[in-house]
């Protein structure tokens, strides 16, 4: 059961924290901190999924992400639809895009399968480009307007802060749920010895279908909800593929494979991101300092912080998973 | 319809240095099993390296390969001990990542010297006009030089003893081993050898276009498409491949509009490596 496992309750610590900081005070400046961070989160728990317990290179993770944007955005404003039900459409739909592309690539193994997944981050990027619904390469523009049902647009900021504070809880329990079934024992599996676990009876090819796909859910709702925030969305910005790596680089950090080392990498890494950049001498030396900390991370410690925690601590590994 | 062969032949000698470039990451990924992720930072250099020499020295900058390409030995030796030496044979995932870090600190530290505006290697050499079309020089000189090096680079691998050791590590690095051939030397005269053709690449294709730091991510998946088309380890089949993807350009520029051709590209390259794991001309077998 999931209830009994501390870090279900843990994780749910953690969001209620995230929801009620900021709102001590009304400080808006630490909200717009603290959504950048649940991003991070999101996006490298989900990664997880697939470097961690899969040990599937995606490169092209951010893809979902500025997908779903697009596709819930489309749905909130042309077709003027309820914000939630548009981001959940959204992340069915990419979730559906990911099991076609997967069933297709995932015949690929290894450098195969990450060179391809950075051809279709790029291909649909090149898509979106000269798509006409979405505005080309201009993108897409709200409106005050386009707030109004949410209660005009502070209100509405809000209450998407909240939301996807909501979803980054959903995404950690997802990483939870996964890791302590015996679809996640299935992946654990196919990353040690693909070869082996498919003679003992693991379809790998399904598995490793679902799971893309389920890896693109999240981020395709956490992408409408972030680029509704946001009030704009342009191919340039959903598809950053500086960003999809940032991703790499903080599960890295965190330590792939572990639940909170997906959490810990994204939080560490984003406030550290936002101290360089806000920095003067070293706003330009941001790219250089993740660098350098992810060359230091995969030479030195391959397992990342959590490794290195749960090296000096073994116990940790029951509690903080 | 002249007007599209004119393209097409331009294409082609475009495609060529495609080529040159994609033979420095085959080449590195058939011998030591690394995909290098600094390909396109190199790429990159080697265009500011050839703006720089060729700011300092006005000459023909075919002769500035040179330099180019003696930077881009020592480079390569540097990198591969900073970085790739200690992933070989690691999981695959280790060393992307490392590669890609030494990748992000070029790209850093590039933007910080020169910002992400254009730059131009101002170097201009007689077309050749035929009929109604005019093939510029550079286009027609840089397709000479790509094609000698690759000769070169091929007389190497199979007539001397370093490019035969290479070869054989690339085949058998435990037998090779064996043999008495130092493979940790073999493996750095490798990558040294595949930097300094990305950068030659690059620094042909100043000659050609504007760039600017950012402009590696272009060849560098360019790159990944030709060699995957090739096969690894085939650096003449990487030259073939390049021409071939040039003249894909070549055919299709006239008739779309330019913003499509990404998505037509990179299409080919993902359904090219779903289709053909082990290149066009490569052996038929599971990925």
């Amino acid at each position: 059961m999931i209830l009994r496992r501390p870090f279900f309750w843990i994780i749910l610590i953690i969001a209620a924290v995230f929801i009620y900081w900021p709102l001590h005070g009304d400080n808006v400046a630490l909200r717009e901190d603290l959504i950048l961070v649940a991003i991070a989160v999101i996006l490298a728990s989900n990664l997880n999924l697939m470097i961690g317990y899969t040990g599937y290179v995606n490169f092209g993770h951010i893809v979902f992400y500025g997908l779903g944007g697009y596709m819930g955005l489309y749905l909130a404003t042309v077709r003027g639809w309820n914000l939630i039900l548009s981001a959940l459409v959204a992340g069915v739909v990419v979730s559906l895009f990911a099991l076609l592309f997967g069933l297709a690539i995932l015949r690929l193994r290894g450098a195969y399968f990450a060179l391809a997944t950075i051809g279709i981050l790029q291909a649909v990027q090149a898509f979106v480009s000269n798509f006409d619904p979405w505005g080309r390469s201009t993108g897409m523009y709200l409106s005050f307007d386009n707030y109004q049902p949410l209660g005009g647009a502070m209100h509405a900021l809000w209450i998407t802060y909240d939301l996807i504070i909501a979803v980054m809880a959903l995404s950690m329990i997802l990483s939870l749920l996964v890791k302590n079934s015996k679809f996640g024992l299935g992946l654990f599996a196919i990353r040690e010895d693909e070869d082996a676990a498919v003679v003992l009876g693991v379809n790998a090819t399904v598995y490793k279908a679902i799971i893309y796909s389920v890896s693109a859910f999240l981020p395709a709702v956490a992408g409408t909800l972030m680029f509704y925030k946001n009030g704009m969305i342009d191919p340039s910005i959903a598809f950053e593929f500086m960003m999809s790596l940032e991703g790499i680089v903080m599960l890295m950090l965190g330590g792939q494979g572990a639940v909170m080392g997906a959490a810990l990498g994204g939080g560490l890494y984003e406030t550290l991101r936002s101290r360089l950049l806000t920095s003067t001498t070293l706003s330009e030396f941001h790219l250089v300092i993740a660098g350098g900390l992810l060359l230091l991370v995969v030479l030195f410690a391959p397992g990342g912080l959590m490794g290195w925690l749960y090296r000096i601590v073994p116990r940790a590994r029951t509690v903080i998973e | 319809m002249s007007g599209v062969l004119a393209s097409m032949i331009d294409g082609v000698l475009v495609g060529a240095v495609y080529g040159l470039a994609a033979m420095g990451l085959s080449l590195i990924w058939g011998v030591m099993d690394v995909i290098n992720l600094t390909h396109g930072s190199m790429i990159v250099l080697g265009m500011f390296g050839m703006y720089l020499v060729f700011s300092a020295f006005v000459t023909n900058a075919y002769v500035l390969l040179l330099p180019v390409m003696g930077a881009g030995l020592l480079l390569g030796i540097v990198v591969y001990w900073m970085a790739v030496h200690w992933v070989v044979g690691r999981s695959i995932l280790m060393s992307l990542l490392s590669t890609f870090a030494v990748n992000m600190i070029v790209i850093g530290i590039g933007t910080a010297i020169w910002t992400t505006t254009p730059y131009n290697v101002s170097y201009t050499l007689p077309g050749i006009t035929l009929g109604a079309y005019t093939f510029t020089g550079n286009h027609i000189a840089a397709a000479i030089a790509a094609t000698v090096i690759a000769l070169a680079l091929q007389l190497f691998l199979y007539h001397t003893r370093t490019g035969k050791a290479i070869r054989a590590v690339s085949d058998n690095r435990d037998a090779a081993e064996l043999m008495g051939i130092s493979t940790t030397a073999v493996l750095t005269i490798a990558f040294a050898i595949g930097i300094a053709l990305a950068g030659t690449s690059g620094a042909l294709v100043s000659t050609l276009f504007p760039f600017t730091i950012l402009s590696g991510a272009v060849y560098q998946l360019k790159s990944f498409v030709v060699t995957i088309l090739a096969g690894l380890g085939k650096p003449f089949g990487a030259l073939v491949a390049g021409v071939l993807l040039g003249l894909l350009e070549g055919v299709i520029t006239p008739f779309i509009a330019v913003s499509w051709i990404p998505l037509i590209e990179f299409g080919l390259f993902v359904v090219a490596l779903v289709a053909f794991p082990q290149g066009i001309f490569g052996k038929r077998a599971a990925a």
